[in-house]
């Protein structure tokens, strides 16, 4: 007999509801009206009052309505036919919603996730008799690209025989595809799929490791300057318009990596639709697939209920956990995490708890360390690694990063990729500001060669800040030539032209040749007459450069540019030493 | 029939509680007071205790005045005849014309399905460069205008609704000075678009909460046109005035208050308004231009801040200038790709350029020696404003492009415009 209750208030997306048994915390509940059911999760308890959190719009409710309770927390499925797939927040398969409702999202409908009509080919990978723990594979399913393995329920605690196991076919996600036993003999049947609640992280691997291995992106200045590791966490703050949204795009698409997740959190639905209706018809270069084969869609927009936001960077990051488990390379995007956040604190505000630093909740700190924690690369039972890595963007108010949302991510993230809105103003992107900027992992290019370029870079900007307040006169030809060394890393190398298909995505071979030569040419030395010589020269060089990005690496062409680049500096500095 | 109440048990600011059973939240209630009927909407529920906020506000309520349940959530009528027509913050003609009440549609619908959107590829065409050249604005894009009071946004707005392409005009006024409503009016009577415009109007003298529902108003009726075929433009002008009204209501309703008073779910709000906005397949748009004014010209106030964060980029009207750093258009690469070669070009090069005459102009002001590069950037700043930056312009996309090549052409060398060299080849005028 489960749990029932009645509305006693209701305030936004806020109920109270009285019961008439036993509730848990964070349990699910359906608030019932008519045909709708809708989803609710109980927030907080006091006596026999619960507060609940409404996953729908609440309007049409009334005081005395019914809430069922499910016992359950509220929970993901799990299993084959997940990938390429598109959600919202509570893991309700938007497309097939709209076959079977239209343009707009019905409420209270509930859709199975994943198709359970659906046969998959199964081959086994264990027999009888062998050991088995939670997380441990007994067999797999193709699944696109991927060996998707079926595994050992993550809440199988304690060690396991596998009692039988289905000889290889073609199976339905709910057939009995192997029977476990537990150490006192009790035979348990295990299907393709199961449930796991969001909020719970999967820890079914052997252990942790700390994230060494880089994760190319393919955009020069995060690979070469502030790079990322497998498993690893890094946040992209930045004012609105500085271009987060299309750093998350351009990284979903080229990050070399097996599976990327988009949680869009609270952001515009039309960013969403580009993604969705453009990956599909991409290629992904590496597998010679289509990109969606290795993505899914967690799309919550931001006129969507916000309570489901909140939920939605849970699915998200479970999802990837379990496709971590299977040795696989996950990178997790979740844009923005400050919608989530104002989810967090539009709850709070209703609880009406006691409000910290700009009425976020004083919970919110753990919050998000918690969420960045679920990122890493583990070593699985069988020896084999995986990893999931999380990106998350944060939209500060008023682009100022000493709000607590910033402040919170910063301290539990291994990069911060500060956007910056002068740069995005002058149309220099990625708009990522190369002096505030900070990586703690190990990029494709020698940390040494990495760091004097960086020098050069802000002592440029320093030559720059100068010449805004003495003039150009005043400043030495050796100092604008250090100038002009750093707008020339900066305006070839830093900014990538994201929407050229060349220069769109610099692989990590053509950076390390790319930055050998630049590096070369603003190590050196030059001299000059006066400042104009050293401005053309450089113009002529930036000139050269930027044709050089558009053409493909590796090309006869790509060749003649570079020889035109080394001709014009023999040139040039052969000029200086006959004066 | 419904019951009615007559017992109010208390009145703070625009908000009334009853005790009543049997009442859906958002709720609509007429209440009948000595000065005549008002409409009341439930926001708050609590065992029979039921807030209601009262349209043209609580000032004369008494507390035996009556409180009817209609037994629905707010309403609009839907149909071709109110083409042409003035509407107030609750739906009734604010014109002479008669009152239409047949095919009542809900307001704030449920959002439209992600995954039924499709990519928007059509731009709209404005004939004003600063849109057109460098920041197109696209079918089913939102954008917010910023500006400070003063400048001419409603003039702005009033242009872009004559020379848009567009089959039809939703104008949503909220807290809009009496004189501005006629503004609208009369510039669109007199540009002959009047009749394929709705309006929907609170001016600054009715109730504050009444221009509460004047955003839902103009969308319902817009994605019922849209959904009809129509490609239809929404403009709503102030939102600033939105934003403050619900404020008003989260503090009397005692909210605990995020940022300057403004309720913790401002950017939920504004963002179910925005997000509206829509390309359906197989069907009709909508587009929405907002201004928000920004209070203190200061754009980290929560009302722009926010709405930056919704919309698909933002105008900075300054000056009486769409300023060229900061307004943006996102959506502007699903278009400018196709239009001419050199679009792209032109749009990132000439602002590039502008962003260094700023710098020069600057070193100028400050009496530093100008180089001759300086110079060149001088030249081009002076021409760039008098030539691309006005807003009364109304020529085509392509004539603003050569205009631009002729800009560049007669201040720099082909070199110093660090353009790609094959567009140079191809689109450098000869003089």
């Amino acid at each position: 007999m489960s749990t029932k209750g009645k509305i006693n208030s209701i305030n936004g997306n806020m109920i109270t509801v009285i019961v008439d048994g036993p509730i848990i915390q964070n349990e699910l509940g359906f608030v019932v009206r008519g045909a709708e059911r809708l989803k609710a999760e109980v927030i907080k308890i006091t006596g026999d009052t619960a507060f609940m959190q409404v996953y729908e719009m609440t309007k049409g409710l009334k005081i005395g309505d019914i809430v069922e309770f499910s016992g359950e927390m509220l929970s993901v499925q799990l299993g084959p036919g997940i990938l390429s797939q598109v959600y919202d927040g509570l893991q309700n398969p938007l497309p097939a919603l709209a076959e079977a409702h239209g343009f707009f999202l019905p409420k209270g409908v509930v859709l199975d996730a994943i198709d359970f009509n659906r046969r998959w080919h199964f081959t086994p990978s264990v027999s009888q008799g062998d050991q088995i723990l939670k997380g441990m594979a007994v067999g797999s399913v193709p699944e696109g690209m991927f060996k998707h393995m079926i595994m050992v329920p993550f809440n199988f605690n304690g060690e396991y025989t596998v009692d039988w196991v289905a000889n290889e076919g073609d199976y339905c996600v709910k057939d009995p595809i192997a029977g476990i036993k537990d150490s006192k003999g009790h035979v348990t049947q295990i299907t393709m799929t199961f449930e796991w609640p969001v909020k719970v992280p999967i820890k079914a691997y052997a252990q942790k490791h700390v994230p060494v291995e880089p994760m190319t992106t393919k955009v020069r200045i995060v690979d070469t300057f502030f790079p990322i590791s497998k498993g690893g966490t890094y946040c992209i703050p930045g004012p609105f318009g500085a271009g987060k949204t299309v750093m998350q795009q351009i990284t979903s698409r080229y990050a070399e990596v097996d599976i990327v997740i988009i949680a869009a959190c609270g952001e515009r639905a039309g960013e969403v639709v580009e993604t969705l209706r453009e990956f599909p018809e991409l290629i992904d270069p590496r597998t010679g697939k289509s990109l969606m084969e290795r993505t899914i869609i967690i799309c919550n927009t931001s006129s969507m209920p916000v309570a489901a936001r909140e939920a939605s960077v849970y699915t998200a990051a479970t999802l990837g956990e379990y496709y971590r488990q299977m040795g696989l390379n996950v990178l997790l995007l979740a844009d923005s995490t400050s919608r989530w956040a104002q989810a967090m604190r539009e709850v709070s505000g209703r609880l009406e708890e006691i409000p910290g630093e700009e009425a976020f909740p004083a919970y919110l700190e753990s919050r998000i360390a918690e969420f960045y924690e679920r990122a890493g690369y583990v070593e699985l039972h069988d020896g084999r690694f995986g990893s999931m890595t999380i990106g998350g963007t944060v939209s500060p108010a008023g682009g100022n990063f000493e709000e607590p949302v910033t402040q919170a991510t910063l301290k539990v993230v291994g990069g911060f990729h500060g956007l910056s809105r002068e740069r995005s103003n002058a149309r220099k992107f990625p708009s990522i500001d190369p002096l505030d900027s900070w990586s703690k992992y190990k990029g494709i290019i020698s940390s040494e060669k990495v760091k004097q370029a960086h020098t050069i870079l802000s002592k440029s900007n320093d030559v720059h800040q100068m010449m805004m307040v003495v003039g150009e006169e005043g400043t030495s030809v050796d100092d604008f030539v250090t100038y002009l060394k750093g707008d020339l890393l900066d305006s070839v190398y830093l900014q990538q032209n994201g929407y050229d298909p060349v220069d769109a995505a610099c692989a990590p071979d053509r950076q390390s040749y790319v930055f050998d030569v630049i590096y070369k040419i603003i190590m050196d030395s030059y001299v000059f007459n006066n400042k104009d010589d050293a401005r053309s020269f450089f113009v002529k060089l930036r000139q050269y450069f930027i044709d050089w990005n558009y053409i493909e690496f590796k090309t006869d062409k790509f060749n003649e540019q570079e020889n035109q680049i080394v001709n014009h500096i023999k040139q040039s500095v052969a000029q200086e030493e006959t004066i | 029939m419904k019951k009615v109440y007559n017992k109010i048990l208390s009145i703070v600011g625009n908000v009334i509680t009853v005790r009543a059973e049997d009442v859906a939240y958002e709720e609509l209630a007429e209440v009948t007071t000595s000065r005549g009927k008002t409409l009341a909407q439930v926001i708050k529920l609590e065992a029979d205790l039921v807030s209601l906020q009262v349209f043209s506000g609580s000032k004369g309520v008494s507390t035996d005045d009556e409180v009817r349940f209609l037994g629905h959530p707010m309403q609009v009528t839907f149909s071709e005849n109110m083409l042409g027509r003035v509407f107030d913050g609750s739906g009734q003609p604010r014109d002479k014309g008669p009152s239409l009440t047949d095919n009542m549609i809900e307001i704030a619908g449920p959002s439209v399905n992600p995954s039924k959107r499709i990519i928007p590829k059509r731009m709209i065409r404005t004939n004003i460069p600063m849109i057109d050249v460098f920041n197109s604005l696209v079918v089913s894009q939102k954008l917010p205008i910023f500006s400070v009071s003063g400048e001419p946004y409603n003039e702005l707005l009033a242009r872009i609704a004559l020379q848009a392409e567009v089959d039809m005009i939703v104008l949503g006024g909220m807290g809009l000075k009496f004189d501005e409503y006629m503004y609208f009016k009369n510039e669109l009577e007199k540009g002959g678009a009047l009749n394929r415009s709705i309006f929907f109007m609170h001016t600054a003298s009715d109730p504050v909460v009444e221009g509460l529902m004047v955003p839902d108003l103009c969308l319902a009726v817009a994605e019922k046109f849209a959904l009809a075929g129509k490609d239809v433009l929404v403009l709503l002008t102030d939102m600033t005035n939105f934003a403050d009204a619900m404020k008003e209501i989260a503090i009397t309703m005692e909210q605990v208050p995020s940022n300057r008073g403004y309720p913790g779910d401002l950017y939920s709000q504004l963002a179910s308004r925005y997000e509206k906005a829509v390309d359906f397949d197989n069907a009709g748009s909508i587009t929405t231009l907002a201004v928000t004014t920004m209070p203190g010209d200061d754009v980290t106030h929560p009302v722009p801040d926010n709405t930056g964060y919704i919309t698909e980029g933002q105008f900075y009207l300054r000056n009486g200038r769409i300023e060229p750093f900061g307004s943006l258009s996102r959506l502007k690469q699903q278009v400018n790709g196709t239009t001419r070669k050199d679009h792209r070009a032109i749009m990132d090069g000439m602002i590039q350029l502008y962003a260094q005459y700023l710098e020069a102009e600057e070193k100028r002001s400050m009496g530093f020696r100008m180089t001759d590069w300086d110079s060149k950037l001088l030249k081009y700043g002076s021409q760039f404003e008098g030539t691309m930056m006005d807003l009364t312009l109304n020529i085509p996309l392509e004539d603003a492009l050569d205009r631009g090549w002729e800009i560049l052409a007669d201040c720099f060398t082909k070199e110093e415009t660090g353009f790609r060299s094959e567009l140079i080849e191809e689109f450098w005028p000869t003089k």
